[in-house]
């Protein structure tokens, strides 16, 4: 699937909610059911700082798509963190770099990524796309 | 003790409590971060814009000269809000950040040297924290802490054992906006005055809810935020005693705080205008009279005892959220409750109640050693203010629940 294409379906699911409340208790479970990252990842470097809530993204490359895994120590914020990691995980550095993440606008989850959320979703968000850009430039170089 | 406050045209006071959130009637309990602001307060300040705007203590025509009797008519009003001996003690500063900023800065500088000591407290606001250490950092003095019980109280015995004749400056909260707990000033000053020290208070949280007589205290320096006390955002004022004042050098240099400007030399304005460098903010100082006004109309001691109604209500009510515990059951409090709930992230908790309309604060309050006292990483805060009703914590009450079943 393309990353429009996952968001599209993200946005489908979102669809199927009336109300705040089976919206959130949908995201509380995707928190729930994301991998932790594993402790060794768990690193100062990994960090995303935020205010309130801890984020940590860990990025590498696999037969030259750019994976990620990531974990917060807030349910809902594990919950959006594991879309975004859907959308942009193994694709492409350049696709990464280049994606417009328009699903959390359009499923009204926008104030999540709001500067005063604090909460590290927006910086993780930029964090994703600089990596992309990163191994994009890394793999110009070669 | 009872208060005669009618809680309902109180609250019509108050036009952004009509705001709908998230489709619900809003329930304001971050009062701590900052007051809302009465109609009157809106009106001086749209009335300074369409009526008398002008640059104070400049101009001499119409406009100039009202905009500048009003400025210092608040500067007057807070005199006597304080209680202070002075008109000239008290400087107009962006608020309580600034005036400790001030003090660290002018006085710290001038008479702080290597090895000097400065106290503050476990349960200081990242404000009365950092300009002490980078004081401290600068002049090679040293920082030492009050530490607190699992209360949330000063341990005043191990306060004393800190007191040497080495302590050259004590700054600590009035009150803890992170725990409420209100702590023994008067105490903490006469102490630190017996070995020499001078004393800041920072009155950011006290100042709407507890009277303040700073001759009474005694205290050297204390500051404050208006838009804590139902007034505007962007200013506050320090409180300083005039003879301290007037031995401190200037923090920042511009227009205001000079007397006469030539290359070679300048001489300073007097108090309170050698503080004052540049235009200041002087539509939010004087709506801050009506602020004020508005509170004593109301009462401190009623406002008080109507808040703290609330805050043992609340304190009760929540007794039923299974694994809720209150950070901060100090003895002596303002109507703050911080908890922590078993196994849930405060920011789950804050997500959740603002989709339900109801504004908490969550995080580490700007306190983050405070936190790291209690081994937790923030809590959930709920602080009640004046226009606060018992049928918006059944709300809290509710929504704690939802937010438990929700994520349990
Ligand atoms: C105890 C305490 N000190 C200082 C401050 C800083 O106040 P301001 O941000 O208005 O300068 C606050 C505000 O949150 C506070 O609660």
């Amino acid at each position: 699937m393309t990353i429009n294409e996952t968001q599209d379906e993200l946005i489908s699911d979102f669809e199927l909610f009336d109300d705040w409340e089976s919206k959130y208790e949908f995201i509380i479970d995707l928190g729930k059911q994301f991998p932790p990252l594993e402790e060794q990842y768990k690193t100062e470097d990994n960090i995303i700082k935020g205010c309130q809530s801890r984020v940590w993204l860990n990025a590498y490359m696999d037969g030259g798509l750019l994976k990620f895994e990531a974990d917060s120590d807030a349910i809902i914020v594990r919950g959006l963190v594991s879309m975004l990691v859907k959308v942009l995980s193994g694709h492409t550095p350049e696709e990464i770099a280049k994606a417009d993440v328009y699903f959390m606008e359009k499923v009204g989850l926008h104030q999540h990524l709001a500067q005063t959320r604090s909460n590290g979703l927006a910086a993780m968000l930029k964090q994703m796309k600089a990596y992309g850009f990163a191994y994009q430039a890394k793999s110009v170089n070669a | 003790m009872s208060h005669n406050l009618d809680i309902a045209s109180i609250r019509n006071d108050f036009p952004i409590l009509n705001e709908v959130v998230n489709g619900k009637q809003l329930v304001y309990f971050d009062n701590a971060a900052t007051t809302q602001k009465p109609r009157l307060v809106l009106d001086a300040l749209a009335g300074y814009y369409e009526h008398y705007n002008a640059n104070i203590h400049r101009g001499i025509h119409h406009l100039a000269e009202k905009a500048t009797s009003a400025f210092e008519l608040s500067r007057k009003r807070l005199q006597a809000f304080l209680n202070a001996a002075h008109s000239e003690e008290i400087i107009f500063t962006y608020g309580t950040t600034d005036g400790i900023n001030l003090v660290a800065s002018s006085y710290g500088r001038k008479f702080l040297k290597e090895g000097d000591e400065v106290i503050i407290s476990t349960m200081e606001h990242h404000s009365n924290i950092v300009p002490w250490q980078m004081l401290c950092e600068e002049k090679g003095c040293i920082l030492k802490v009050i530490p607190i019980n699992d209360e949330g109280e000063l341990l005043m015995d191990e306060y004393e054992k800190l007191l040497t004749e080495r302590t050259k400056f004590v700054s600590v909260v009035h009150v803890s906006n992170a725990l409420g707990t209100i702590n023994p000033i008067k105490e903490i000053i006469a102490k630190a005055h017996a070995v020499g020290a001078k004393v800041l208070i920072d009155g950011a949280q006290a100042s709407s809810h507890i009277e303040i007589d700073v001759q009474d205290l005694d205290c050297d320096f204390y500051s404050l935020s208006l838009h804590k006390i139902y007034g505007p955002t962007g200013m506050g004022i320090l409180y300083g005693k005039r003879d301290l004042l007037n031995e401190m050098p200037p923090y920042r240099g511009g227009g205001e705080m000079i007397k006469e400007v030539t290359f070679a030399k300048t001489t300073y304005n007097e108090l309170p205008y050698k503080f004052e460098a540049g235009t200041p903010n002087i539509a939010d100082v004087v709506a801050a009279k009506f602020a004020l006004d508005y509170v004593d109309a109301l009462g401190k001691p009623n406002i008080a005892t109507y808040e703290n109604e609330l805050l043992a209500y609340a304190t009760e009510a929540v007794k039923e959220i299974e694994g809720l515990r209150i950070i901060g059951q100090a003895k002596e409090k303002v109507s703050v409750l911080s908890f922590v709930i078993d196994g849930i992230h405060h920011q789950d908790i804050g997500v959740l109640l603002d989709q339900q309309g109801i504004a908490v604060r969550t995080g580490h309050h700007c306190t983050q050693p405070l936190m790291n006292r209690f081994n937790i990483t923030g809590t959930s805060r709920a602080s009640f203010a004046v226009y606060n009703t018992t049928e918006e914590i059944d709300k809290l009450i509710q929504g704690l629940h939802k937010v438990k079943r929700m994520l349990g």
